[in-house]
């Protein structure tokens, strides 16, 4: 079992994040299980409502309860039940062992502060470090987030930076603490692609000197393909396929996964053909069609995936479905 | 009758300013900030010309100033022959169109890239339909409903939708109404303005099938505006890449992303991360160092020449012209002809 495992860092088993709104019961995230190993980059991939994000909120207990709650799960960090711990070692265990940063880097740096302010609170906070310490320790990190002239920069506010550079700045609040795994939201979907290609390498190069393990929540599958050593794709608060990103790029199993890759415009495709769209929308989380929820948009649906929630298909150690139509290779 | 060689839309030298705020109050002295700095191309009838480039780079600007929903500063825009850019008039203090410039409306249109923000909530699909017929006296009564279902039909939705809101329907089918409405008075010319960019990747594919479609069957003429050079070149004849308000590379399609000539050109393309685990990871990337410089402040020289990892002095003191490397292939580098950084685009 990966409690054994000491190079597990986190934890998730069977988690349900489900939300009550008015009537009815969304069903946001619905019996999701992934592990994550120190140092490695787990791309979480899916479409708006897919429920990546907030399998990512939930695993850090960021959402406001009620409206959120949890039927069923476990998130383990290191044998602590994030679920179940006081409010007092959450805290502690944001920050020093979790982090997370957002897509936009505005919105979750608060605009009256100082960055100074807001970059040593976390230091003081945690590791009760005076503060001339966490000063020089922020400045540090600033620099090696690559913020030219961090020692002035840093008595700005936010609004004084560019967009790359606010989530420069966020990234080094996140890792102030050297957390063991960072949750990068979208963390380069409301900048430039200059930019992006920017912040990616940052993360790249700084995972690999402080071995903090990134999951990196995504809709771009060229993001992941470049940057995750494994990946998870979901699809109506379900993963429904994972494995490393060789075998899920080379031979994908999912229905899903196969047309989200299929329908991509390629650079080396000839232009102007059709592209393989997947037919439909993506489904209504408070009303889940019954079966397997992909079946009202998937080519190869039969009577059983109407009916019945499709079986896990494991083919790899690392490469599993959850389709009736995968074949196991013997 | 018009000469079918005749490009439809030629555009020359455009220039967009818009004022900065008066930085003192009562100050008379206005600054402005050049949004597109002196923007030549043309599209031929039938084609498709791809402008791409990151936020600020004055693409969204160009194409609005195409289709005359800005006033040029200066410079021309030539649309089937007619110098468009000329039929505006000052009215009570402002600029307004003229007679002409309205009546043009019919022959070029916008699709907007936020479906959400595009469509009047308050008006069901059919009166937004049926909006631009009424402004032009284009059919009536049954007619005009049908004229209404038969455009649902073209870009896909179930007519029956047509006495439903925008919020009962996705992102997705909020841009095919757009679409739709940017169709309904049989335009030649349409500008796509980042028109897939706020949908999600499955509905993505749906509506640039549905746009190259469109273009085949009515023979529309596109200027298509995006970030995503993917997208883009699956959709254009031609590409334009600009960086703070100039074209800094323009060429077909295939040849720009096989073999870009411009520095950051081949920048861009070698920062679109691709859906190839073995060849992402095989590519030599070229990451630029440094931001976008504001246009409320642009270099000297040539406007690249802050990133340029070729920079040479010249660049810092002269502007390079947009020259002809191949036929139709154009580029603005003082340094074109020296051997290229080493990039594997694709």
């Amino acid at each position: 079992m990966s409690d054994q495992d000491p190079d597990t860092v986190l934890e998730v088993r069977d988690l349900r994040t489900f939300f009550r709104t008015d009537g009815h019961i969304v069903k946001a995230v619905d019996g999701v299980s992934f592990t994550v190993r120190r140092g490695e980059t787990l791309g979480l991939v899916g479409e708006s409502g897919s429920g990546k994000s907030v399998a990512c909120l939930s695993a850090l207990r960021l959402l406001p309860s009620p409206p959120a709650f949890h039927p069923s799960g476990q998130i383990l960090s290191r044998g602590r039940e994030l679920l179940t711990v006081n409010g007092r070692e959450l805290q502690q265990l944001r920050g020093d062992r979790l982090a997370m940063i957002f897509q936009d880097p505005m919105t979750s740096l608060n605009p009256y502060l100082s960055v100074a302010r807001q970059l040593t609170e976390v230091l003081e906070v945690h590791k009760g470090a005076p503060p001339a310490v966490a000063r020089r320790t922020a400045i540090a990190m600033l620099e090696r987030v690559g913020i030219p002239d961090a020692a002035r920069r840093i008595d700005q506010h936010p609004h004084q930076f560019s967009g790359g550079m606010r989530q420069r700045v966020m990234i080094a609040m996140a890792l102030l603490c050297e957390p063991e795994v960072l949750f990068a939201d979208e963390p380069t979907t409301a900048l430039d692609v200059t930019i992006q290609a920017q912040i990616l390498e940052l993360i790249a190069a700084l995972q690999a000197s402080l071995g903090t393990a990134v999951v990196l929540v995504t809709h771009d599958l060229g993001m992941v393909a470049g940057t995750a050593d494994r990946v998870a794709v979901m699809y109506a608060g379900r993963i429904v396929e994972e494995g490393t990103t060789a075998e899920v790029f080379a031979t994908p199993l999912h229905p899903y996964t196969r047309g989200l890759l299929a329908s991509l415009p390629r650079i080396e495709t000839p232009p102007g053909g059709r592209l393989e769209a997947i037919p439909g929308l993506p489904p209504d989380l408070g009303h889940l069609p019954a079966g397997c929820p992909f079946h009202p948009r998937c080519g190869l649906a039969s009577d059983h995936c109407r009916q019945q929630r499709p079986p896990v298909v494991t083919v790899s150690p690392t490469h599993r479905a959850e389709c009736f139509e995968v074949e196991v290779p013997r | 009758m018009t000469d079918p060689a005749r490009p439809l839309v030629e555009v020359r030298d455009l220039v967009v300013n818009f004022p900065l705020p008066a930085t003192r109050l009562f100050s008379r002295r206005r600054d402005e900030v050049q949004a597109v700095a002196g923007v030549s191309f043309s599209v031929r009838r039938g084609q498709t010309l791809g402008l791409v480039g990151e936020s600020g780079c004055g693409k969204s600007t160009t194409g609005r100033a195409v289709l005359q929903l800005l006033r040029p500063s200066a410079g021309s825009v030539v649309f089937d022959g007619l110098p468009i850019h000329e039929w505006w008039v000052r009215r009570g203090g402002r600029w307004a169109w003229d007679a002409r410039l309205h009546g043009l409306r019919k022959r070029m249109q916008l699709v907007f890239q936020d479906p959400f923000a595009s469509l009047n909530p308050r008006m069901t699909v059919e009166a937004i339909l049926t909006e631009p017929l009424r402004n032009f006296g284009l059919a009536r009564g049954r007619e005009r409903r049908e004229r209404v279902q038969r455009l649902l039909e073209t870009v896909g939705l179930d007519p029956r939708f047509m006495r439903r809101y925008p919020h009962e329907f996705s992102g997705g089918q909020r841009q095919r109404i757009g679409i739709a409405r940017a169709l309904a008075l049989g335009p030649e010319l349409i500008v796509a303005d980042e028109p897939i960019s706020a949908l999600d990747v499955s509905i993505q594919a749906q509506i640039l099938n549905l746009l190259v479609r469109l273009r085949e069957d009515l023979s529309l003429t596109m200027i298509f505006i995006a970030h995503d050079l993917a997208a883009v070149r699956h959709v254009s004849d031609r590409i334009a890449v600009m960086y703070l308000g100039r074209i800094v590379e323009e060429a077909d399609a295939r040849e720009i992303v096989a073999a870009p000539r411009h520095p950051y050109t081949q920048a861009l393309i070698s920062a679109i991360p691709l859906p190839d685990p073995a060849r992402e990871r095989a590519r030599n990337r070229i990451v630029l160092s440094g931001e976008l410089p504001s246009s409320v402040n642009p270099p000297s020289g040539c406007p690249f020449h802050t990133r340029c990892p070729l920079r040479e002095d010249r660049c810092i003191r002269e502007a390079p012209p947009l020259a002809e490397i191949a036929p139709g292939h154009t580029v603005a580098c003082h340094l074109v002809d020296r051997p290229s950084l080493p990039v594997s685009p694709a």
